[in-house]
């Protein structure tokens, strides 16, 4: 189920941002306000809701043609699904799709996910204002080059 | 619901004033509000003797990787003092998938005990008498399926049903409502539920069928208030399906159980533990009318809020954990799962979940507190906050009422809603430090406090497929052809389910094989996501 939180105007580029849940765990208080804060700040959020397998986030990714993707994971299961993700995405010539994410992480596994290639991970009590302010920094620079087919 | 506070505010939003006085609980009575412990309406406590009697019962939540290593760690809680087990299943369990589905990788074992098969659940409870110890399964969407494996295991050990003791969570309405690990519709949910109710009744007359679950639903982000209104709802909505399906409420009443959180406001969790006795009896009363007494008592287990534990400066969660377990044994708990210091990290470690058990121990053999009943009870503070929580509870019951009841009410996205609404103030108040969190919002430390965390070794998944593959080589393909065949039979034809899944699970048929019946029979649930 694709809610699409902000409808695109046509000339302002806007950062599109793609936020969900990936495996099979259904605890989404966390991404739901993540995802509404982000929506609150302006930023074009697509939100997938719970359930998504690896494929399904980049499938909707490269349609959506998003600049970022936000995961959240609880249920310990991140090492396997943010490398499928990122796995996907180069596969599909998208590497450059920034990924990040948030959930029950312990701190040694956030290192090897950032050196996976895991852009920033917020775990519990992270401020929603770092989160935005993290997502904020993201670059507009795929629709960009690419054209924007919206 | 919570706007800019003046004064402070409990975690309902509801005022709290520095003081309060015999004018502030005017209109309460003390033989029709309060009573005493062990009568109508149950306000001091469901028992006359309460921990005088028993103590609550030290269930620690655990499982993970395989079963034999769930096992293991089952033995060691029942070595410390855990009076009780309860075991958490991994996510493919709980989504009713098998280790090798497309949908499990990643998650075999992590948060949970993976179970594909009657024999994962044989080394689950090995040397466990289950005929004498209390276990407690937490397994909704797939809970007939494990409980079929558990009486087929029972069976095994020579116990009898008619002893054996525990609970199923089989809560499905709180899956939809906040947990979210569904696997059909609500309809042929309630109808599996139903079935689970009825087998208890004529053959385990002492086993909990439905663990009527508030927890998840404040985990999610709701109020106080919304977490008890919402839960006791769900429990009015499980009697009125088994009525309409035939049972009698004197049946099964007696045997629900129910299951809430312990947060951090100390006096608003008391109060609402004790509201909640109160309030179910007098609606049980007024909805129903039961003969017997017993249904109207209503029994729980709490676990204090995962939620409220922080990352930061870890260590303070033991003080949370303490704070929290004592709001549960002064609000008159049946069971007990105090959350260990590292568990917004990972599932914990030995030593973390000892001093998670040592707190209980503590507070039930040093504080003093297991020796009276109610101890609180004639507060002014406590009896005010009790009587405005029912209320507030109450008008919850009147919208839902209004809606159709809670599976209309679940279509529409109300519950849903107004928890994720309670989120988002919270999540504010605490950004705007309204609210102050120690270690996160307040009293922070620049270098991290790390704790050592137990990891699950990526070997499991591998080793869980290799087995599910072996054993599923072994199996008699015939037998368990008839059996699935016979099962998808049932479903279609809207029979008793229990007989036929109790014969599938001994042809050893995988939990993912007799969900898929479920998911062909009856579809599969989709939410509607409200943002």
């Amino acid at each position: 189920m694709r809610v699409r939180t902000n409808r695109p105007r046509e000339k302002v580029k806007k950062l599109r941002v793609l936020i969900a849940k990936v495996g099979l765990d259904g605890h989404d208080r966390g991404v739901k306000i993540v995802a509404q804060a982000l929506r609150d700040a302006g930023v074009e959020v697509i939100y997938l809701g719970i359930h998504n397998t690896p494929e399904e986030i980049a499938a909707s990714a490269l349609q959506e043609d998003v600049d970022a993707i936000g995961l959240s994971v609880h249920s310990a299961a991140h090492m396997t699904l943010f490398g499928e993700v990122l796995t996907l995405l180069k596969k599909k010539q998208a590497g450059d799709i920034i990924v990040f994410g948030g959930g029950i992480i312990p701190e040694e596994d956030v290192r090897s996910l950032k050196k996976m290639g895991v852009k920033e991970i917020f775990t519990p009590g992270a401020p929603l204002e770092e989160i935005v302010k993290f997502v904020r920094s993201v670059k507009i620079t795929r629709r960009e080059a690419q054209g924007n087919r919206q | 619901m919570t706007s800019t506070p003046k004064g402070p505010r409990n975690l309902s939003g509801i005022e709290i004033r520095p003081v309060y006085g015999p004018e502030d609980v005017k209109g309460l009575d003390d033989r029709r509000d309060l009573g005493v412990p062990g009568e109508f309406p149950f306000t001091r406590g469901i028992y006359p003797t309460m921990y005088r009697g028993r103590l609550w019962t030290m269930r620690q939540f655990a499982g993970f990787g395989t079963a034999e290593e769930s096992n293991r760690r089952y033995h060691y809680l029942l070595k410390q003092g855990n009076t009780g087990l309860s075991v958490a299943f991994d996510m493919p369990t709980l989504m009713g998938y098998d280790s090798d589905d497309a949908r499990s990788r990643g998650e075999v074992g992590r948060c949970g005990v993976a179970i594909d098969s009657l024999a994962d659940m044989e080394i689950l409870f090995r040397s466990i008498p289950l005929g004498r110890v209390s276990v407690s399964m937490t397994i909704n969407g797939p809970a007939i399926v494990l409980f079929a494996m558990y009486l087929a295991v029972a069976e095994r050990q020579g116990v009898k049903f008619r002893d054996l003791q525990g609970t199923l969570q089989n809560d499905i309405l709180k899956e939809y409502i906040a947990q979210k690990e569904w696997i059909c519709p609500p309809a042929p949910s309630l109808k599996i539920v139903n079935d689970i109710i009825r087998f208890c009744v004529e053959s385990a007359p002492r086993y909990h069928p439905v663990s009527v679950s508030g927890y998840h639903i404040r985990e999610a982000g709701s109020t106080a208030v919304q977490e008890l209104a919402f839960t006791l709802y769900d429990g009015l909505t499980y009697v009125k399906s088994a009525i309409d399906c035939g049972l009698k409420v004197d049946d099964f009443a007696p045997r629900l159980s129910f299951f809430f959180n312990a947060h951090n406001d100390f006096f608003e969790e008391i109060a609402k533990y004790r509201a909640a006795r109160r309030l179910w009896a007098r609606e049980m009363k007024s909805r129903f009318q039961p003969a017997n007494p017993v249904s109207l008592a209503l029994r729980f287990h709490t676990q204090t809020a995962g939620c409220a534990l922080t990352a930061q400066q870890p260590y303070n969660n033991v003080v949370r954990v303490s704070l929290q377990g004592l709001a549960a044994v002064l609000g008159g708990t049946q069971s007990l799962h105090t959350n260990s210091l590292d568990e917004t990290l990972a599932l914990p470690t030995e030593k973390a979940v000892t001093i998670a058990l040592r707190t209980q121990q503590i507070i039930a053999h040093e504080s003093g507190v297991a020796n009276t009943i109610d101890p609180l009870g004639g507060a002014y503070y406590v009896e005010w906050l009790t009587e405005r929580m029912e209320a507030e509870a109450k008008a919850y019951f009147a919208k839902l009422d209004e809606m159709g009841g809670m599976v209309s009410a679940i279509e529409r996205g109300f519950p849903q809603g107004e928890i994720h609404r309670a989120a988002v103030a919270y999540q504010k108040e605490v950004d705007a430090r309204e609210r102050l969190i120690v270690g996160v919002n307040a009293y922070a430390e620049p270098q991290e406090h790390r704790v050592p965390t137990l990891r699950i070794k990526g070997e499991v998944e591998k080793k869980q497929v290799q087995k599910l593959r072996q054993r599923e080589k072994s199996r008699n393909v015939k037998k368990l052809a008839s059996a699935l065949g016979q099962l998808a039979g049932v479903a279609e034809a809207n029979g008793d389910l229990m007989p036929a899944v109790i014969a599938a699970v001994k042809a050893e048929a995988t939990v993912g094989e007799i969900c898929e019946v479920f998911r062909r029979v009856y579809g599969r649930y989709r939410e509607t996501v409200s943002l």
